[in-house]
């Protein structure tokens, strides 16, 4: 019993964790969506063991752990693409900003010569 | 009124008389050096000598968003041709005159020089060789022409091609076999001549021994995607 209070304490401090840093804005929502899910699914499993055991009987998982680790994986993999996407995003952004910045540099630095 | 793009990363020890010997080559054409935030020396140089248009890429930003900046500055200023020329010195300058001679005529939109049109133009060592052979056979399978040498860099443009890789040039490293899928995709007319190129005469290639397998699965990989994207 005491390991269940531990666990749904700590996930209840993960899941404020987030909501505090999505309120002061260091965390944008677009990008915490896949994190709060993680929360929002460790609060309840931590709340409700047995539901473990439901959705490894559900699936056919012998092992009930091995069920975590799977759904760990699967939303790890998630979040790991989606920062892929946003990195090839911010990527191009800074491309197309290094090019401005370089036509103008060259256009203030001729005004300047006239 | 044709402008000269060379893409410049370190080529302290080429690029002035690269400089120089395009504007023996073409007096009417205006030279734009793009150095991509070269270590050494190379930007002060040509700053110093004056006959190029400098343009400095704030940060390292590899060689396609270079050579895009050279071609964005060309369509914004209303060049009606642009050529692509590697700072290093191994495209030959006296070959550019019958690169754009094809586009003047309007024979083709865009005209790569080639090392292998013709036999013995070129010294590659045998694996780079092999490199360029296999894309050349891929690019052939996907458009169904030959063209023999698809990842020289030595190139002209005119404005209809030069204004649409502006906006649409492949952003990633070795971008020219992607280019030239891109090109053909978007129904531009593609021809080459054969243009022999020097050896370098400064600066070490950007393909190097350990860049060779990431350049092959990249580029073919680029070239698969670019032939099954739609039209832009």
């Amino acid at each position: 019993m005491r390991i269940q209070l531990i666990s749904l304490a700590l996930s209840l401090l993960f899941l404020i964790f987030l909501l505090v840093q999505i309120y002061r804005q260091r965390l944008k929502e677009a990008y915490a969506l896949l994190w709060l899910l993680t929360g929002v699914g460790v609060v309840i499993l931590a709340a409700f063991p047995q539901l473990l055991f439901y959705i490894s009987n559900l699936v056919g998982i012998f092992y009930p752990p091995a069920t975590i680790f799977l759904f760990a994986i699967m939303l790890l993999f998630l979040i790991v693409l989606q920062y892929s996407m946003v990195l090839s995003k911010q990527n191009e952004a800074i491309r197309t900003l290094s090019q401005k910045l370089a036509l103008l540099e060259q256009e203030v630095r001729n005004k300047h010569d006239d | 009124m044709t402008a000269i793009i060379v893409p410049c990363y370190n080529e302290s020890a080429s690029i002035l008389g690269v400089i120089g010997r395009l504007k023996e080559c073409c007096p009417d054409a205006a030279v734009i050096v793009v150095n991509d935030c070269s270590s050494d020396d190379s930007a002060q140089k040509v700053a110093a000598d004056g006959r190029a248009v400098l343009l400095n890429m704030p940060i390292n930003s590899g060689i396609g968003a270079t050579v895009q900046t050279g071609l964005q500055y060309a369509a914004v200023h209303g060049y009606d041709y642009a050529v692509k020329c590697d700072g290093d010195g191994q495209h030959p300058a006296e070959k550019i005159g019958d690169l754009l001679s094809l586009l003047l005529t309007d024979e083709a939109d865009m005209v790569i020089g080639s090392r292998f049109l013709e036999h013995g133009g070129s010294k590659s060592t045998y694996c780079r060789r092999f490199g360029i052979g296999f894309f050349g056979i891929l690019n052939s399978l996907i458009t169904r022409c030959r063209i023999s040498d698809n990842t020289s860099g030595f190139r002209a443009y005119n404005r209809r091609a030069l204004e649409f890789l502006a906006r649409y040039y492949p952003s990633f490293d070795y971008p020219e076999p992607e280019e030239v899928i891109l090109m053909w995709r978007n129904g531009f007319r593609i021809r080459e001549i054969s243009t022999p190129m020097r050896d370098r005469q400064g600066g070490v290639s950007s393909i190097n021994f350990h860049h060779s397998i990431y350049y092959m699965i990249k580029v073919s990989f680029s070239i698969i995607i670019a032939a099954v994207r739609p039209k832009v």
